[in-house]
Formats: structure tokens, C-alpha cells, sequence
């Protein structure tokens, strides 16, 4: 607890410093991130990572010694070099996507390890520091590195905000940017440039591996909250900022946890959450809307039956026989009926379920449904009569009232269904 | 130059090494999965730590079992995120290794005390200790490398794997839909797929490393598909890849005394590219600039 409060009051300045990079360096990637992930090139993120690593080791046999501006300047060439190939290798031959973002990650990467095991043979003492910039040490990074850092990070973070009109027609339509006149080449290599830089900064904190998810992870799981790009942004930019803070909070109270892999664990947490809890389209209220509707369709199958009964001549079906009709539904069908009894829809009399006056006009709508629907295929769609049952079983719990009145418009009124059954409307003198 | 046993054994060991994942590779490539194959390679990291730390050994079966496992893991929450949160393809893949690559690197330094692994070993790996790294038996008899011996039995697997289910692989690869239709169960052999890559790259992590095998599976496939269309030729090219890039490889890093694994790589990048060049599209400006051959041309 002490820790917590030591840490969350800022007392400590080397804390600040690196809390502010983190910061700065989660907004700068999710922003970066999200656009190419809604761009669909989630994967080049990572590639990039990869690639960086020869120019590392060039800027640093350049400079001799562990010169961020050189390593930066090396990297940056080497993930542009990577990026440009990637497209190109696209248009001019015939392999897949990923098939050339693997081949051009794992080929850099190999080439940067033979550089690296050549500085590491040379036996230049100031060659440990190189690996801080490969797997990332965000506790590690100096005030003056951070200033640099935090100062690129900055530059992404203003210039997307700046242009976010440009990037939005970069991925949303490019074809209608091009249209109305903007430059759209000049626009995506600006934003491929942003991307490396992102990537190029945030290594040194996270590492080449999991540099990807600093980029995707954010995005992905905002995308679940929300359909609009400047929440989304705005969204993907706190849980990458909440998590690099919990990340460097966590390798701060236990010294010999790296902070890089923790962030990645924290982002993941808040992106399953996102996945299994989120209210449009997370995987639970999707269980549960699914279930509601599947509960719905098995009310509406049972209203259905008691009413084809009545149409027969007889009153209602005696309990078992609605059980019967729904073989391995037991629990399902007595749920059903409690329900319908308890909204008054059927009544049960010794044993005999039957359909009250509200139940009759509910049904009555279904089994029109049904009727027109099946009539509609027949008529319109030319399919024989003994087709359309089971699409009709289907769309009869969907049709809505426009689509109801239309579909009575088109068939001017029909009083048959291609099975010569009446089709029911209030007027009916069935009750 | 006269006979190099060490020399000849590493040279060999990388051979089998990148014809096991070449041929892995060319299935993987597609199906399309080339990318399933890189996060494998990563996640496989926590399943290794955990053997180890259960084993209290690198070479037990124990990290084999665990890496298989994790493995299928992989795979089956990329297709989890896929199908059931509907998160697209390339985010899955990133979110699932990110994920499990990370709680690796925790494990490493939460077992620091117990496990002698870091994660530049799984990274990098070097062939090049391979000849003094021997298998002998209690009885004290020298077998020769240990992981010679590991990369001719994956080899063995992958080429009996690839043998026996040849005609499941070729269908579910090309046409899923018709290969359910002949009632080939096409997630059972995916996940076979999966978990012998999972084993291939467990057992080439020590040697090659993990982004590397990567390479190995991607690369010679990728450059053999620029050559040829038709499978039998593509596996056929793929393994010529993989000798040759094994013997340049290796004497090029004696050469300039560098990473024998990493300088496979690089060969074989180089291979790629002067496939692309010859067989890629061709630029306008490659052809001339008169469009003679356009008769309908404006």
C-alpha cells in the first residue's frame, strides 16, 4: 500500500519521467495503431518491429557507440525500407499478404541478427546497452533518451490530430479523397512515416516482439465499445495509457518484473474484457440476445400450433400433446407455457391449453406472417409450394409491420396461402 | 578444403532443419496461415518455460509437450477471437502471441532462480555450438550432437506426417468446402498441422531460434511458389532451397565469422529477392515504353 500511494502521489521525478514517456508513447502507438488496424494492416505493425533491427545495428556500428539519434535515424530507414518493400512486393507478385509481411519480418530479422552477432564478436564493451533497444526497458531509459522520445511521440500525436479529416479518408474511402482532390499517396506515405516512428520509439520501451501489441491490441478492443472514430481514439488511447502505467507500476513494486510484458498482459486483460462484456457486440450480451431471441421463436411456434388446432375444430391441445410436438424440448416448452400463461395469452382447463382472446390476435399475426410470406415466394419468386414452408418458419418472427403492409399491398389482399389455407386477418370469424 | 566433420554435421542438422519447416511451410503458405506459423513460434514461449520449470531440464519431454500444448492453444484462440468475438484475422493473430509471448518473458523472470532460459535464446538460438553439445548414453557411448539427432527425428515426423496425410492436407488446403463434402474432418487436420509445427519449432528453437524457423517456414516456400504453381515441383524446390541455403549459409558466416542461422536467413532473403526480380510483374519501364503488343490500346 505504501508502494502504491508513493507511487500514484509522484513523488518520485524518475517516476514522473518515465510515467509521462509512457504516456506520451501509448497515445502516440494506439493512435498510430487504430488507423491501421480500421486500415486492415494490423500485421505490417509488427513486421516493421522486426525489420528495425538491422538499421539498429548499422547506426550503431556508424556511430561507434550507443547514440540514440544515430540508432533512431537507422532504424527508422531500415522499417521504411521494410514498409516500401512490402507494398511493392504486393503489386508485383503474385504472394499473399501475410505470406510477405512473414517473409520480410523473419528475412530482416535474420539479417539484423548476423550484424548483431557480428558487433557482438567485435567485443565492443558498450554493446549490452544494444540489447535494452531489442527487448525493451522502459524503467531503463535515461531523462535525456525520454526527452527525445516524448518529443517524437508528440510530433505523431499532433500531427494526426492535426490531419485526422486526411487519415479518416485514408481509411474509411480512399477513392472519394482522391475524387474530391486530395492527395492520397502523399497522405498514406505520411502516415507509414508515423507508423515506423512509433514503432522506432516504442521498441525501446516494450521490445521488437511486443511492439505489435502496443499498435493493435488498444484498437481492437475499443473497436468494441464504439462505431465512432474519435471516441475510438480517444478509447484506444486510455487503456494503452492505463495499462503502461499499471505495467510500470507492477515492474516498480516487484523490481525483477520487466515492465514491457506486463503492459501487454494489462492491454489483453482490458481487450478480453472488452470482448466478453462489451453491450453491442460482446460475446455475452450476444449469448443472451441469441438465447432471448431462440426462447421467442419457440413461443411463437407454440402460439402457432394451438392455432392451426382451433382452425381443426378443436378447442386446444391437450398438454402432452404440445410436449410431443417438441421432442427433447421438455424444459424449453414448459418455460414457454409458463410464460405464455402468466401473459395471459393461453389459459389451461384441466389439462387443456387454449389461446385467449389476446392470445387468438397474436397468433392470428404470426400465422399471417407465415401465410403471406409463403404466398409471396410462391407467387413472386416463382418457388413450388412445397418449398416455402421453411423459409417462412423462419422470416415470420422477423417481417415487421411495414414490411407487412407492403407485402399485403403487392399481393393485393390475398384471403389464400399456396396450401389453400385461409389467411387470417381481425375480421376473421374464427373466435 | 578438406572434409570438416563439424562443419558437415552443422551443415546437415540446418538442412534437415529447413526442409522439415519448408515443407511445413508450403501447407502453412497455402492455407494462408504464413502468419499463424510466426505467432506459433512466439507462443510456444510459455509452454517451454513451464516444461523446464516442471522438468527442471531443457531437453525433456516434459518442454515438448508443453510448447505441442501451447501450440494448439494458440491456434485455438486466434480462432476463438475470430469466429466467436469477431476480431479480424490480422488483429488476432497480434493480439494471441503478444499475449502469450508476454506472460513467457513473466514466467522467465518470476522462475529467474530455477530456469536457465532467456528470451534472447529462444530468439536467436546458434547452430553453432551444435558439435559440442554431444548425446552419450550412461554406458558413457558418444551418439554424436544431441541436436542432430532432435532435427532428424522432427524430420522423420514431418515427412511421415506429410506422407500419411497427404491427400487431407492437399484437399483441406485447396478446397475446405469440398473436403468436408468427402467427410474429411478439416479442424482435426488443421490442428495436426498446428501441433507439428508447434513440435518443429520447439525442437529448432535451440538451434535456429524462434524468428528464425519462422524464416525457415516461410521464406523457401515463398520463393518456390514464384517459380511454380503445382505442388509436387514446389515441395521439390523448397527442399533444394533448404540444403542450399544451408551450405552457403554456414560458410558464408565462417566467412565473415557471424551467425550461421542468421546468415541462412539473409541467403535466403537473397534467393527471394532475385526470384522476385525474375519472376515479378515487370514494371513498365522494364518492357520499353512502346506498347506494341496492346492492339485494343488507346
Amino acid at each position: 500500500m505504501e508502494d502504491f500511494i508513493y507511487f500514484f502521489t509522484f513523488q518520485d521525478p524518475s517516476i514522473v519521467w518515465v510515467v509521462l514517456g509512457i504516456t506520451l508513447l501509448g497515445i502516440g502507438s494506439a493512435y498510430v495503431g487504430t488507423f491501421s488496424f480500421l486500415d486492415k494492416k494490423a500485421l505490417l505493425g509488427d513486421a516493421i518491429s522486426h525489420a528495425v533491427l538491422p538499421g539498429i545495428c548499422l547506426g550503431f556500428m556508424l556511430a561507434g557507440e550507443k547514440n540514440p539519434v544515430y540508432i533512431v535515424t537507422g532504424a527508422f530507414l531500415s522499417g521504411g525500407v521494410a514498409t516500401f518493400l512490402s507494398s511493392w512486393l504486393k503489386r508485383n507478385t503474385k504472394l499473399s499478404e501475410d505470406t510477405i509481411i512473414a517473409t520480410i519480418l523473419s528475412v530482416f530479422f535474420g539479417f539484423g541478427i548476423v550484424l548483431l552477432t557480428s558487433l557482438q564478436k567485435s567485443g565492443n564493451p558498450e554493446i549490452a546497452g544494444l540489447n535494452s533497444f531489442i527487448f525493451g526497458n522502459a524503467i531503463g531509459i535515461s531523462e535525456s533518451d525520454l526527452m527525445l522520445y516524448g518529443g517524437l511521440s508528440l510530433v505523431i500525436i499532433v500531427v494526426l490530430t492535426l490531419m485526422l479529416k486526411e487519415f479518416r479518408l485514408m481509411v474509411f474511402d480512399p477513392e472519394y479523397g482522391k475524387a474530391i482532390g486530395f492527395p492520397m499517396k502523399a497522405i498514406s506515405f505520411l502516415f507509414n512515416v508515423l507508423m515506423i516512428l512509433a514503432v522506432v520509439i516504442g521498441i525501446q520501451a516494450i521490445g521488437v516482439v511486443l511492439m505489435a501489441a502496443l499498435l493493435i491490441t488498444p484498437g481492437a478492443a475499443a473497436r468494441f465499445w464504439t462505431d465512432r472514430l474519435n471516441p475510438l481514439l480517444i478509447l484506444a488511447a486510455v487503456f494503452s495509457v492505463l495499462s503502461g502505467i499499471l505495467g510500470t507500476y507492477v515492474s516498480f513494486v516487484l523490481p525483477q518484473m520487466p515492465t514491457g510484458p506486463w503492459v501487454v498482459v494489462f492491454l489483453s486483460m482490458f481487450a478480453l474484457i472488452s470482448f466478453l462484456i462489451s453491450p453491442k457486440s460482446g460475446i455475452i450480451s450476444r449469448y443472451f440476445s441469441r438465447k432471448k431471441y431462440l426462447r421467442k421463436t419457440h413461443r411463437d411456434h407454440l402460439m402457432k400450433a394451438l392455432y392451426k388446432a382451433k382452425e381443426g375444430g378443436k378447442n386446444g391441445l391437450p398438454v402432452e400433446e404440445i410436449y410431443e410436438l417438441y421432442p427433447y424440448q421438455k424444459a424449453e416448452t414448459s418455460k414457454s407455457i409458463k410464460y405464455l400463461d402468466r401473459s395471459q395469452f393461453i389459459v389451461k382447463n384441466q389439462y387443456v391449453i387454449s389461446l385467449t382472446e389476446k392470445g387468438i390476435s397474436d397468433a392470428m399475426r404470426i400465422v399471417r406472417l407465415h401465410r403471406l410470406w409463403e404466398l409471396y415466394l410462391n407467387e413472386s419468386m416463382n418457388i413450388a409450394p412445397d418449398h416455402v414452408h421453411d423459409s417462412a418458419e423462419q422470416l415470420e418472427h422477423l417481417i415487421t409491420p411495414e414490411l407487412e403492409a407492403l407485402l399485403e399491398k403487392r399481393l393485393n389482399y390475398p384471403t389464400l396461402d399456396p396450401h389453400q389455407e385461409t389467411i387470417p386477418r381481425e375480421n376473421h370469424d374464427l373466435r | 578444403m578438406t572434409f570438416d566433420s563439424n562443419a558437415f554435421l552443422i551443415i546437415f542438422t540446418g538442412s534437415l532443419i529447413a526442409i522439415s519447416c519448408g515443407f511445413l511451410g508450403v501447407f502453412m503458405m497455402l492455407r494462408k496461415m504464413s502468419m499463424t506459423g510466426d505467432a506459433i513460434s512466439h507462443a510456444v514461449l510459455p509452454g517451454i518455460v513451464i516444461g523446464y520449470f516442471v522438468s527442471g531440464s531443457q531437453r525433456s519431454l516434459e518442454v515438448i509437450i508443453g510448447a505441442g500444448f501451447l501450440g494448439i492453444l494458440a491456434t485455438l484462440m486466434i480462432d476463438w477471437l475470430r469466429k466467436k468475438a469477431r476480431v479480424q484475422l490480422d488483429a488476432s493473430i497480434g493480439i494471441t502471441f503478444t499475449l502469450l509471448f508476454a506472460i513467457g518473458i513473466i514466467l522467465i523472470n518470476l522462475l529467474a532462480y530455477k530456469v536457465d532460459l532467456d528470451q534472447e535464446c529462444v530468439l536467436y538460438g546458434e547452430i553453432a555450438y551444435l558439435p559440442i553439445d554431444s548425446w552419450i548414453t550412461k554406458s558413457g557411448l558418444n551418439l554424436g550432437p544431441r541436436i542432430t539427432w532432435l532435427a532428424g527425428l522432427n524430420f522423420f515426423f514431418v515427412i511421415g506426417f506429410i506422407y500419411l496425410l497427404f491427400k487431407e492436407l492437399v484437399l483441406t488446403s485447396f478446397d475446405e468446402n469440398f473436403s468436408s463434402v468427402m467427410g474429411i474432418p478439416s479442424k482435426g487436420v488443421n490442428l495436426a498441422l498446428m501441433s507439428i509445427v508447434s513440435y518443429t519449432t520447439v525442437s529448432s528453437f535451440e538451434s535456429v531460434g524462434a524468428i528464425l524457423v519462422v524464416a525457415l517456414l516461410v521464406v523457401p516456400p515463398a520463393t518456390a511458389f514464384l517459380w511454380t504453381k503445382s505442388l509436387m515441383p514446389l515441395l521439390k524446390l523448397t527442399a533444394a532451397m533448404g540444403i542450399s541455403i544451408s551450405v552457403l549459409g554456414y560458410y558464408l558466416a565462417y566467412w565473415i565469422d557471424s551467425s550461421i542461422a542468421g546468415m541462412m536467413v539473409t541467403v535466403a532473403g537473397v534467393f527471394f529477392g532475385i526470384s522476385v526480380l525474375i519472376h515479378g510483374k515487370k514494371p513498365a519501364w522494364f518492357r520499353g515504353t512502346s506498347p506494341a503488343n496492346q492492339p485494343f490500346g488507346v
